[in-house]
């Protein structure tokens, strides 16, 4: 049965057709030339952040302008500094806020695992509340190491299936 | 029937070319930041990122769409057309050319010649107010509404030295009409200057440059959506393309007020010293081109000036914008008016 079905999918090529994947491919190539950041410095690592922003190395070439303060206008979360248990609640509350597609930068060594401050009162990784796409080790990381995060959020937005994401959420599987 | 045609014709071709405009802008304001921040800019989407307002586009088109619980289905969705309509609608009486003559029919190159065109422009620049406070308020959220606010009071405040400072205008020209205004600035004024508005009204054009600055909800009046205090003021709650529709329609603002800029000070469509419609026959096509080039060329300037602005100045505090609206603009704006009267009087005595 299992594989009868599946003799069928190859012979009938069920997947999405030539108007989706084109329109899949626009959306693709309009969203990773327009990463809106929200800027969501807790410590140190913000100071980094402030510098990738800035004129040295300049962020805004990727389209990354714009720094969104409201998380309903913010493509990615760059979360950069050390979140403690008091901010924990509110993290999450801004990642619940922000609009689909969104996608997360944990920065430093902090966000990632708590780095040096292995006590009571931090947060032990920032992933123990909301997903992240990618990390950046380093205490503070350059911003060449942010700017290299970035780069790797729009390759993945480049492999992303706009499609796949808005039919799974129908089905109820995300 | 042929009249509804070139109407259509003109509506149409005035409607895309503002949105155009306010497309161009959004990536002129982004790589003139970078230029005067001394930084590349943004340059992924195509030649020096001139794509960029199309990515934007699509990012915002495609982005999910959230409606708070708590706030004003309606009110909420409402906001942002209130907001463009009264933007869009503010061309119609801009002369954005003199005329062409085919085959003895004559096209003006504005969409409607009305006689109030002044009364229409200050009216529907107070209409925008409402797209502003009705998104603020529909939100349901705290620093929406503050932005709502701020942004109503700061509007009636300089609503007023603005269309003072246009009144000036219209008291030297003796007319509403925005065609007879553009018309009259032709020639010489005093036997050196061009005859253009900001020669006679030169304080009326300083008054009316800071308030149409404030007008626009731009720097250093931008106070609505002042960051570091109401996060983004009263589009907090707004994303995806309802966002877009706010952040384009400030463009399509400030395009407005550069084209009324032209048009009531700096000579709409005239050449300095050169009579035009003389040296290229009057009707002609290639002249209502050449008019339409001219017009978009001052219009042009004024639309940098509004990003260089931008860009150079810091942001006025909340009661320093209102002492300068209550008690510097509006008593110069009525001394100017003043003067403006005096001089017509005299100049009616004296020379009859
Ligand atoms: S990783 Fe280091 S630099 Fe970054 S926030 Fe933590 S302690 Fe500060």
């Amino acid at each position: 049965m299992e594989n009868e079905n599946n003799n069928k999918k190859i012979e009938a090529y069920t997947g999405p057709g030539w108007v989706l994947t084109t329109l899949e491919m626009f959306m693709n190539w309009g969203r990773q030339r327009s990463p809106w950041p929200l800027p969501y410095g807790t410590a140190c690592c913000g100071i980094e952040m402030m510098a990738a922003l800035a004129a040295g190395y300049d962020m805004a070439r990727f389209g990354a302008e714009r720094p969104s303060f409201s998380p309903r206008q913010a493509d990615v979360l760059i979360e950069a500094g050390t979140i403690t248990k008091k901010m924990e609640p509110i993290l999450k509350r801004i990642y619940e806020q922000m609009a689909e597609p969104k996608w997360v930068i944990s920065m430093g060594a902090c966000a990632c695992s708590g780095g040096v401050f292995r006590t009571y009162s931090t947060v032990q990784g920032i992933d123990t509340i909301i997903p992240v796409d990618v990390y950046i080790p380093g205490c503070p990381p350059r911003p060449e190491a942010l700017l290299q995060a970035l780069i790797m959020i729009l390759n993945k937005i480049g492999k992303d299936h706009p499609y796949y994401r808005f039919k799974s959420e129908l089905e109820g599987n995300l | 029937m042929i009249d509804l045609i070139i109407a259509l014709i003109k509506v149409v071709g005035i409607w895309s070319f503002t949105l155009g405009v306010a497309a161009v802008m959004t990536w002129v304001e982004r790589r003139g930041a970078a230029l005067i921040q001394d930084r590349p800019g943004p340059n992924r989407a195509g030649l020096f990122g001139i794509l960029q307002p199309v990515c934007d586009g699509i990012k915002l088109f495609t982005k999910e769409n959230i409606v708070p619980e708590k706030a004003d289905k309606v009110l909420f969705n409402l906001g942002p057309i209130m907001f463009a309509i009264p933007a869009f609608s503010a061309f119609a009486v801009i002369p954005f050319g003199d005329r062409i003559i085919i085959g003895g029919k004559e096209i003006l190159l504005q969409i409607s010649n009305i006689d109030i065109g002044f009364l229409y422009i200050v009216a529907l620049g107070s209409l925008a107010v409402y797209g502003v406070i009705i998104g603020g308020w529909g939100s349901n959220n705290k620093y929406s509404i503050l932005g709502g606010l701020r942004s109503t009071a700061q509007l009636i405040s300089y609503e007023v030295p603005w269309g003072l400072a246009l009144l000036g205008v219209v008291l030297v020209y003796g007319t509403f009409n925005l065609r007879e205004i553009a018309l009259a600035q032709q020639g010489t004024f005093l036997g050196i200057l061009p005859n253009w508005g900001v020669f006679h009204q030169p304080l009326g054009f300083i008054l009316f440059m800071v308030a149409a600055y404030a007008e626009a909800n731009r720097v250093p009046f931008d106070l609505p959506e002042a960051e570091s205090e109401i996060v983004s003021g009263y589009h907090t709650e707004y994303g995806s393309m309802k966002l877009g529709v706010y952040l384009f329609g400030e463009y399509v603002n400030i395009t407005t007020l550069s084209a009324l800029t032209v048009t009531f000070y700096f000579g709409s469509w005239h050449l300095p010293y050169i009579n035009m419609a003389s040296f290229l026959g009057d009707g002609t096509i290639i002249y209502g081109i050449a008019s339409f080039l001219i017009f978009c060329l001052k219009v042009s300037f004024f639309l940098w000036l509004f990003v260089w602005v931008r860009w150079t100045v810091p942001r006025f505090r909340y009661d320093q914008v209102m002492k300068l609206g209550w008690k510097s603009l509006i008593p110069l704006a009525l001394f100017n008016l003043f003067i403006t009267t005096l001089f017509i009087q005299i100049k009616y005595y004296i020379g009859g």
